[in-house]
């Protein structure tokens, strides 16, 4: 008997919120990181469930072409943290709080 | 037909190119770009290859019936967002077909004339590539086939107008200008954003054909809807065209080179606003009240900016006030219904007004960079070409028979006074505005050319014509102000009205309705000329008492009216009135620092707010 | 057989998640990261997609938490010691926006949205699955996207090296 849909959705929402969770909950920049990927994953994992009950393939292209933008963007945003981290010394994200006003 | 992709193509190539060739001036020591010809070739020839797609446009159409000459080609589609669909499309009609030959073959002469007059600068490929990307920007303006298309062409005129005023970016007013320029077009912008948006509201669609063909069936004739979005679109031609109370940027963009103001503003963009009504009017003819404001404002416009033109004595301000006012002019046409003189006008003016400023950067040339004519005066017998060229610009404008502004204006004049929408009024403040017209450019031309030379004698030993690049498109340019109006030779004269008649099927609706009225009192029709050529001839000769024959009038007048000369001097305050907008900046900027407090920089307050926002909008639509 | 194998890698993928975010140290933080992506690609296999299975462990488990844990090691961090949180109303608020994001989307799932829940499904036998079909649809419907996907990648690395350069 094939699991339902909803399952993976539900299960999918959870891991989403758990990342969610973890972003406005930590200060360290690199877990607040890791969360993101983790974010990302949930909504890979619900684009695959929803194409397989569609039947169509276009949500595993999505989620392919998603993993390369998360490994991009996971390039880069190490790359900002190295800068930061070389500038104040700290990964706590509360240090970086220059952009405002 | 499908040569219209090469006529804004090719300047865009040029400004990609010449782009590129600035960029690497960076790393040569001297000023001189040395790539220098290669600019001008690529600069010139871009929008020389588009003149000549023009003209082989122009006559295809020709060849095409009269009544079928609307030919849409679409590039590619652009946005395809559910209902709103948007292409990169063109319309070519002789309306448009018009406007890219002036576009095209004006900014050609003014480009040719650079070469010579940008020679020294620094920043020569810079120059290059802002110009080739306006003329690509002015091109898609006025070819596009839907509103979004004509926008994007909107903004882009404007910011390259910003760029080139700010050329000279070092020089603090030079700065100052292209921003109040960039501001005050804003304003006008947002009025244009906002009539679109409507539009699209009302139509479903931005498409002209779409929009102007539905729109006797979905507006009401006089209604507050189209009242409403014809205003809007107008105030944006408002602000592009210099039109009170947004012309105040145009004369302060007499900052940037000579041959910007000869192009942008003088014989394209400002001319956009023109060109927007004109191609809107199909719904502006359905609202009455927004013609009635067009005209009005139009010769309200003309008659102010003649006045204040009368007593400057910055050669090019005098110009600018010039262009403002015979803006003015094309709105009055447009307002009353004639479409086709306001057109026609536009087509003249772009001949003469650039004709004039680049005459003008010749004398500035010659003096090494004077402005004052007070400074001037003798200069005949010094630069003889740049004399006869000057001459027959200001015999255009003035409106002397045989010459293109002549038939131009009197149009103008003539269905001001005999359309349904005109009013006796709107024609007499034509006929005034046409006589301080002829009266102030004819004192600048005293001034500068004639009487005795009041030039430094350090200035007056180095006084030179201009090299051949710059001379031969005045001379073309002088040409065209005479021949340029007599393929609008109207019925009364015995001509056939050639522009009229190409121009006739673009604006079936107006047409019926201003033709109706001038097929009466054609008597009527030679009484209004002769009258404005009597009034024009008494403008010059008062012109000529006051700077060659009797200098000491003008002294004694200004002394005698002492107040009316410095209101009139002082540009009327205006520029002073606009600092209660500081004022106004300045409770704004209270009550930001209120809303600051919500930027706390604090990365995760940040992502807060969004997760308590995506929540809200989940909460509401799952409670729909 | 198939609820029992999901179920043991939903709870898996769920207390491996809960772990990332709580853990004090980032390393252990990133190693749970990696099991919770370990088990996702299990999911994956469940749900007829064996390439995206296969690379997401390569490229995600096996490329970008690598790089992760190569910068945890270059910034040298090891347990955070930040002190007492002094934004208490943030973790409050967070806490509380989080849950009832959590019930909204569960609600949607469950319930459905701008009309009603989506019941469409395909017979798993005539679906297609595997490798062929997906190459196919990415170089034809999804050619744009593909070839914009690796210009992206170059200006990442283009960007990744320029900013982390230590003297331009």
């Amino acid at each position: 008997m094939m699991v339902s849909s909803s399952a993976y959705l539900i299960l999918s929402a959870t891991i989403f919120t758990i990342g969610v969770l973890g972003f406005l909950v930590r200060r360290n920049v690199l877990v607040m990181f890791m969360s993101i990927e983790l974010m990302l994953n949930a909504v890979n994992l619900a684009f695959v469930a929803l194409s397989r009950q569609l039947g169509s393939l276009d949500g595993q292209v999505v989620v392919f072409l998603v993993m390369t933008v998360a490994a991009a963007e996971a390039a880069v945003g190490l790359a900002i943290i190295i800068c930061l981290f070389r500038n104040k010394k700290s990964v706590n994200v509360d240090d970086f709080n220059l952009m405002k006003w | 037909m499908n040569y219209v992709y090469f006529v804004p193509l090719f300047p865009l190539i040029g400004f990609l190119i010449n782009g590129l060739l600035a960029l690497a001036r960076k790393s040569y020591s001297d000023g001189k770009h040395p790539l220098k010809s290669l600019v001008s070739w690529i600069g010139c020839t871009s929008v020389g290859l588009s003149f000549l797609a023009s003209i082989a446009i122009f006559f295809e159409l020709l060849a095409l019936p009269a009544g079928e000459r609307v030919v849409q080609k679409i590039a590619f589609p652009w946005i395809l967002s559910g209902k709103f669909h948007i292409d990169v499309g063109f319309l070519l009609d002789p309306l448009s077909s018009v406007m890219i030959l002036v576009v095209s073959g004006v900014g050609f002469f003014i480009h040719v004339y650079s070469t010579g007059y940008m020679a020294e600068d620094k920043g020569y490929a810079r120059y290059f590539s802002y110009l080739n990307l306006f003329t690509f920007f002015m091109l898609m303006l006025v070819l596009s086939n839907n509103f979004l298309l004509l926008y994007v062409g909107w903004e882009g005129v404007g910011l390259c107008s910003y760029l080139l005023i700010g050329f000279w970016y070092e020089k603090k007013s030079a700065a100052d200008a292209g921003k109040k320029a960039f501001i005050v077009n804003r304003i006008g912008d947002f009025g244009f954003a906002l009539g679109v948006m409507l539009i699209f509201w009302t139509f479903g669609s931005l498409n002209f054909s779409h929009v102007f063909e539905n729109a006797p069936h979905v507006l009401a004739l006089g209604g507050g809807l189209v009242t409403a979005i014809t205003l809007l679109l107008f105030l944006g031609a408002i602000g592009k065209s210099a039109q009170i109370p947004l012309y105040i940027w145009l004369p302060d963009a007499m900052e940037g080179p000579t041959p910007v103001s000869a192009l942008i503003h003088a014989a394209t963009m400002v001319t956009a606003g023109v060109y927007m009504v004109a191609r809107c009017h199909a719904l502006f003819l359905l609202a009455p009240v927004t013609m009635g404001v067009v005209a009005v404002i139009g010769a309200a416009t003309a008659i102010y900016a003649a006045s204040i033109g009368l007593v400057q004595n910055d050669i090019k301000r005098v110009l600018a006030y010039s262009t403002i006012s015979q803006l003015g002019y094309m709105f009055l046409a447009c307002g009353v219904g004639a479409f086709t003189a306001g057109i026609f006008h536009l087509m003249t003016h772009a001949f003469f007004k650039a004709l004039l400023f680049l005459a003008a950067g010749s004398v500035m040339h010659a003096l090494a960079g004077e402005l004052n004519m007070q400074k001037m005066g003798g200069l005949k017998k010094y630069i003889p070409i740049t004399f006869w060229c000057f001459l027959a610009g200001t015999l255009a404008i003035s409106g002397i028979p045989l010459f293109s502004g002549f038939f131009s204006k009197d149009e103008i004049l003539w269905k001001a006074f005999s359309s349904p929408h005109g009013h006796f009024l709107l024609w007499l403040i034509g006929v005034a505005t046409a006589a301080l017209t002829a009266f102030y450019m004819f004192r600048l031309f005293f001034m500068t050319f004639l009487g005795k030379s009041r030039m430094d004698p350090q200035v007056e030993s180095h006084v030179h014509e201009s090299p051949k690049s710059m001379t031969i498109p005045l001379m073309v340019l002088a040409v065209l102000s005479v021949i340029g109006g007599y393929s609008g030779i109207p019925h009364s004269l015995g001509g056939s009205n050639r522009f009229e008649g190409f121009l006739s099927s673009v604006f079936e609706h107006g047409h019926s309705e201003t033709q109706a009225a001038a097929y009466h009192a054609v008597s009527t029709e030679y009484l209004l000329m002769i009258i404005s050529i009597v009034v024009v001839v008494i403008g010059i000769l008062v012109a000529h008492r006051f700077y060659i024959q009797n200098l000491n009038i003008p002294k004694r007048l200004a002394i005698k009216y002492k107040f009316p000369y410095r209101v009139l001097f002082n540009k009327y305050y205006v520029d002073e009135l606009y600092a209660i907008a500081n004022g106004i900046a300045s409770v704004v900027k209270g009550l930001g620092v209120l809303i600051r407090k919500t930027q706390t920089g604090y990365l995760r307050n940040y992502a807060l707010s969004l997760i308590f926002g995506a929540m809200l909008i989940l909460v509401y639509y799952i409670f729909r | 057989m198939e609820i029992l194998i999901f179920s043991i890698l939903a709870i898996v993928a769920v207390v491996c998640s809960i772990m990332v975010i709580c853990q004090k140290n980032p390393v252990a933080s990133a190693l749970f990261l990696i099991a919770t992506m370990v088990s996702l690609a299990m999911l994956f296999l469940l749900l007829n997609a064996p390439f995206l299975a296969v690379i997401q462990i390569i490229v995600y488990a096996g490329a970008i938490m690598v790089l992760f844990l190569f910068v945890i090691m270059l910034l040298n961090l090891r347990r955070d010691e930040f002190g007492p949180e002094k934004r208490r109303a943030q973790r409050f608020f967070g806490i509380l926006f989080v849950f009832l994001l959590l019930i909204g989307m569960v609600t949607v799932i469950e319930v459905g949205i701008f009309g009603s829940k989506s019941t469409e499904t395909v017979s798993e036998a005539t679906a297609p699955a595997g490798v062929e079909p997906l190459a196919q649809l990415l170089f034809t419907k999804y050619l744009f996207p593909f070839e914009l996907a690796s210009v992206l990648l170059l200006v990442a690395i283009v960007g990744a090296v320029v900013m982390a350069k230590r003297r331009l």
